[in-house]
């Protein structure tokens, strides 16, 4: 984590930001020319004032200053605006890609819903650091060194006092924000674990129902929210702590010069004029560092959110440009060794698949039967040895052109956000109606569909709410049929599965299956019928068996 | 937006003193600039000294005020705002909780960004809308009340200037950004649903090549979203624009009309400086109306949801000789008709073809048995926590002892695997059981429903994702442990909380007996295991069309039949191949 108010970073990851970084110094600089010029002429009208007359000059002087000032504001504000938009548009891109180049074995688990969460909320936590804190933070350094060369110019000892006092705002302000931002990562790690904590609560609501805890779990997510608080506070209690010391800094200032030249002016010492110039820059000296240290709370937390960000999304994709020149003919696994952190899936397992040849795979829960098709899918990288495509080293071969061949249909499909042809269509997605049609009927799903509200067009939810765990495996059924490809890695097709449809779905996949390669993993002795022959997974050894049918 | 604001109800006095505390912090700002620039002013005409000491001491002590008052009224405004947050999450979730089924919309990563975002919506509510709002109005009325004293004329000018400040640009701010923040809510949303998919889906995604899609489609949603953000900013900083250029133009404009008016200049000087920080003070109502056009959507769904009623749930014949139930008033059945007898120690098989109604049976059980621990156990889509074993486990038994665990997870098979882990029963199983394997999956879930221990256990696809021998095995372990839990418990005599009686009856023979221990209601699609079965009903679209003992149901032509006969053929054929 870094502490620094500005990511260098940035710069470089988007660099369609560099423009606006630049404007929004140019206008820093405008920005106090503006400040100093409305000071001036205001003190100009209040001295002509005193003495009871009217000094048009000077008001024509003043409004004009305060429209300029108008324009800088507004420009500053759109250019951070847009450079917020632009980079949290471009983060957004980069992370969820990211995702896709570290592939489904990474995001698997906890992390999911920490990236979700981050890609959504966590980014935008950046308008405020954008449009709140980095435009002050460029006055607080172009506007307090005008302000400065202003008052030399006037009142060298006013200038002193505003000099001496002016770093003891980023002294205490960088004091009191480190602790401020210890507090604050604890923060955002609470409030992480409150988003995964209820997202975990609302996802299993109806086993909370059916095991009566569902009141139960209010009270979890009130004491969740109620530590939310306490911690909030606790950082709260610092952050604002600084906010005080940096506002009592500049108020003081303020009486700390107004004070002293005063009693000048009583002995004559100095100008009216000049002691009210000075009075008006004084508090402009300090103000962007303040509303500067006043947004850094606010600020950090989309801070962490773009550190955050920027480290998640940095991973190169390793290239992959080998590509296979025609139909496969096999596809062979060398001595390969899988493990896991805490467990060996696979161990020196070989094993050859010729091109039409339909195999099934059986043994027993977390034998390493999904590892295997995780392995051809490139979703697991051996531990040792090779899988071999036509003698190509998968590792090395184009995994976009490689998965084209496959469709598999997993034990738990996602269902998107989408239609649900939408999401039958997710593997050739210019399939048409038709192509869509026969596969709901090859997938005897053509029922769940008649009892659909919209039919083919109604929407799903994230994680199959709306259908059984039985038609989302239909659906991932449906995907297969369309996909059309030339090798098939069937996980388990008919589990949660009826033995009416069941038997619909076997017919189905006797279709689907014939003439092309197939790897099915088997729980039940239905398909075993459709396999040329059977391997056993125990332990993570394979062991083949005869052939089933014959 | 009133159902939120009647949450902080209870903290009222606490909202109002950090409300008087904002407005007290700003008073002092804009008394501090005037009274130097009085104290300024006055030197410059060479009284003696003591003529200005109450200034000198004044703008010290209006100095040191702003700070102290600050601090307090920003830690108040938070502390206040954050309990009533408590709350307001606490609500959400027991209002959908009380939901019987979540429909599309409220998608979890809807419901998500609902907590997450929208609720905290309601601290910008008070903290940015109704606490400077208020603190702005205060100084603005304290403000012209002073200019009044020293000249009418040149109060009506700065009244005008704060109206404009206050309400003219708040207003316009309103208007230019309103129909845009609007449009932003709902893209936030799909643009959090779509983040779920890459993430939650990305092996789906990556397995048909259709990742490059979902993220081209995300891409054009963040750029979507972006483009709506700029509009947003260009309109909204021309008011911010207006703002400084308003303040300008009161300041020159009461210095005028003062002069005038033949105001003394010293004061002249003091109501063109406080103008300035007056009308400062009140354009912190721009930023406040902005905040509320954003916060509009949120609130409007976080108070919808509030006050939601609870859906009309599925109408059902709670009567266990006859259960019907209907999901709409004058739809067809789900449940027709059906008579369910569970005498003690019995075990009933609901066998059928899918959609048949067998979870619905389970379900309507489940309900009318009141608690989960009378009538309760495995019900569909069983969910795994992000949590341990252990937390897992004593969901429906929060009292259970390390001895309970065991057995639970000997009966399910999952004792070993448990006994590998380094951490045992503290290993966390990741979202929704995602570190887990399928069967390990399962497992855990079974043994969640061994440990709860009902009256009258409920079993849906136990053995789902199983291989026939594990699943075999594991029916064999958790029907051994609901009767080796019979009787054996300590609510051997459980009633209904309305003391209707349980559903351990046959309704026919309700004083029969007191007690149902050891009842077993199993829903399944393989028909092996359904031998030790007292009892196998066949369901099919809602009606039960056969029931009788395996043995009796084998022999009888029809579905059941046909089934286990084509089961068996399978089954026969995958023992051939075993070597």
């Amino acid at each position: 984590m870094n502490r620094r108010p500005f990511d260098p970073r940035l710069l470089r990851r988007v660099p369609a930001t560099r423009r606006q970084f630049a404007a929004l110094g140019l206008l820093g600089v405008a920005a106090a020319f503006v400040v100093i010029a409305q000071a001036t002429t205001l003190a100009a009208l209040l001295a002509g004032a005193a003495g009871g007359r009217l000094d048009r000059a000077a008001l024509a002087g003043f409004v004009a200053a305060v429209a300029a000032r108008a324009g800088v504001v507004w420009g500053q504000g759109v250019v951070a605006a847009r450079a917020a938009a632009t980079v949290k548009a471009a983060l957004r891109g980069e992370l969820l890609g990211a995702v896709g180049r570290r592939g489904p074995e990474w995001v698997a688990g906890q992390r999911a819903g920490e990236i979700a969460t981050l890609a959504g909320r966590g980014l935008d936590a950046l308008d405020a650091y954008f449009t709140g804190y980095l435009p002050q933070l460029v006055l607080g350094v172009t506007v307090p060194v005008a302000v400065l060369a202003r008052m030399v110019l006037a009142d060298w000892s006013s200038a002193l006092i505003v000099a001496v006092t002016l770093p003891l705002i980023p002294v205490f302000g960088a004091l009191l924000g480190w602790h401020t931002e210890a507090a604050t990562k604890r923060q955002w790690r609470r409030l992480s674990m409150l988003g995964g904590h209820f997202l975990d609560m609302v996802s299993g609501l109806p086993t909370l129902r059916a095991f009566g805890r569902e009141r139960a779990q209010v009270g979890a997510v009130r004491r969740m929210a109620d530590e939310h608080r306490l911690a909030t506070m606790r950082t709260l209690r610092i952050a604002f702590l600084s906010g005080m010391v940096l506002e009592l800094v500049a108020t003081l200032s303020v009486a700390l010069v107004a004070v002293p030249i005063g009693l000048r002016l009583l002995e004559g010492g100095v100008s009216l004029q000049t002691a009210l110039l000075v009075l008006l820059l004084a508090p402009e000296a300090y103000l962007p560092l303040r509303a500067a240290g006043a947004r850094f709370h606010a600020s950090m937390e989309g801070l962490t959110a773009l550190d955050a960000a920027l480290s998640l999304s940095t991973v190169e994709a390793p290239e992959r440009a080998d590509a296979l020149p025609g139909a496969v003919r096999e596809i062979r696994l060398e001595s390969v060794t899988v493990e896991y952190d805490r467990t060996v899936a696979l161990r020196d397992v070989s094993l050859t698949i010729r091109a039409g040849e339909r195999v099934a795979i059986i043994g027993p829960s977390g034998a390493g039967k999904s590892t295997l098709l995780g392995l051809l899918l490139g979703f697991v990288q051996p531990t040792a040895g090779r899988v071999l495509v036509d003698g190509v080293d998968l590792a090395t071969l184009d995994l976009d052109a490689w998965r084209a061949r496959l469709a598999w249909v997993p034990q738990r499909a996602h269902l998107f956000a989408a239609s649900l042809a939408d999401n039958i269509r997710l593997g050739a997605p210019t399939a048409s109606d038709d192509a869509v049609r026969a596969a709901v009927k090859a997938a005897a799903l053509d029922d769940v569909v008649e009892a659909l509200p919209d039919g083919l067009d109604t929407p799903l939810g994230e994680r199959g709410h709306g259908l059984s765990s039985g038609q989302r495996q239909r659906v991932a059924l449906a995907r297969a049929f369309v996909r059309d490809a030339p090798i098939l890695l069937l996980d388990e097709p008919t589990a949660r599965l009826d033995g009416g449809s069941e038997a619909a779905v076997l017919d189905a996949t006797r279709r689907l299956v014939a003439g092309r390669t197939a790897l099915m993993v088997a729980h039940r002795p239905a398909l075993l019928a459709e396999a040329d022959r059977v391997i056993r997974v125990t332990d993570g050894h394979v062991v083949s068996l005869e052939a089933a049918a014959a | 937006m009133t159902s939120v604001l009647r949450l902080a109800r209870p903290y009222l006095s606490q909202l109002i003193g950090a409300g008087l505390l904002a407005a007290g912090t700003e008073a002092a700002g804009v008394a501090l600039m005037a009274t130097a620039t009085w104290l300024l002013m006055t030197a410059a005409g060479q009284p003696p000294i003591s003529a200005l000491t109450v200034a000198i001491v004044s703008v010290r002590a209006l100095a040191i005020g702003r700070g102290v008052l600050r601090y307090t009224e920003r830690l108040t405004g938070h502390d206040a705002v954050l309990r009533i947050l408590t709350e307001v999450r606490a609500r959400v979730f027991a209002t959908l909780a009380a939901r019987r089924s979540p429909s599309v919309e409220t998608r979890s990563g809807d419901a998500l960004s609902r907590v997450v975002s929208d609720v905290d919506a309601v601290q910008d509510l008070l903290l940015r809308v109704l606490v400077p709002g208020a603190a702005a109005a205060a100084v603005g009325v304290l403000a012209v009340g002073g200019a009044a004293l020293i000249s009418p004329a040149a109060a009506t000018a700065l009244a005008v200037g704060l109206l404009v400040a206050g309400i003219g640009l708040p207003a316009a701010a309103t208007a230019l950004t309103r129909r845009t923040a609007e449009r932003v809510a709902p893209l936030r949303g799909m643009l959090a649903n779509d983040a779920v998919d890459l993430t939650h889906g990305a092996a789906d995604l990556a397995a048909y090549g259709a990742t490059g899609a979902a993220l081209d489609a995300a891409r054009r949603r963040a750029g979507e979203l972006a483009g709506l953000e700029r509009r947003l900013a260009t309109a909204g900083w021309a008011v911010d624009a207006a703002g400084v250029l308003v303040s300008g133009a009161t300041a020159g404009a009461v210095a005028a009309i003062a002069l005038r008016a033949g105001v003394d200049g010293v004061l002249v000087g003091v109501l063109a400086v406080g103008t300035l920080a007056a009308v400062e003070t009140c354009l912190a109502l721009v930023a406040a109306a902005r905040q509320l056009t954003e916060l509009r959507a949120p609130l409007a769904r976080v108070s919808a949801l509030l006050e939601a009623p609870s859906p009309s749930p599925a109408t059902s014949t709670v009567d266990i000789a006859s259960i019907t139930v209907r999901y709409r008033p004058g739809g067809p059945p789900a449940l027709d008709g059906v008579r369910v007898d569970l005498p003690p120690g019995r075990r009933l098989g609901v066998v059928g073809p899918s959609g048949a109604g067998k979870s619905t049976l389970l379900a309507t059980l489940a309900e009318w048995g009141g608690s989960p621990r009378e009538v309760g156990g495995l019900l569909a889509e069983a969910y795994v926590f992000h949590a341990s074993v252990r937390e897992n486990l004593l969901l429906g038994r929060p009292d259970a002892t390390d001895d309970d665990l065991t057995a639970a997870c000997a009966a399910a098979g999952l004792l070993d695997w448990v006994r590998e882990q380094p951490d045992g029963w503290d290993t966390v199983v990741g979202e929704d059981g995602a570190q887990l394997s399928g069967g390990q999956r399962q497992r855990l879930a079974l043994a969640r429903a061994v440990l709860l221990d009902p009256a009258v256990l409920l079993l849906d696809e136990p053995t789902e994702g199983l291989d026939p021998a594990a699943a075999d095995q594991v029916l064999a372990g958790v029907l051994g442990a609901a009767r080796g839990l019979a009787g054996s418990g300590p609510r051997s005599a459980a009633t209904r909380p309305d003391g209707a009686g349980l559903p351990g009856l046959s309704a026919s023979e309700a004083s029969a007996t007191s007690t149902a221990r050891g009842a077993v209601v199993l829903v399944t699609h393989r028909l092996r295991g359904l031998e030790g079965m007292d009892e196998v009903m066949v369901l099919d679209a809602g009606r039960v069309v056969a029931r009788g003992t395996h043995a009796e149901l084998v022999e009888a032509p029809g579905w059941y039949r046909d089934q286990w006969l084509a089961q068996e053929a399978a089954e026969r054929g995958y023992l051939i191949t075993r070597p």
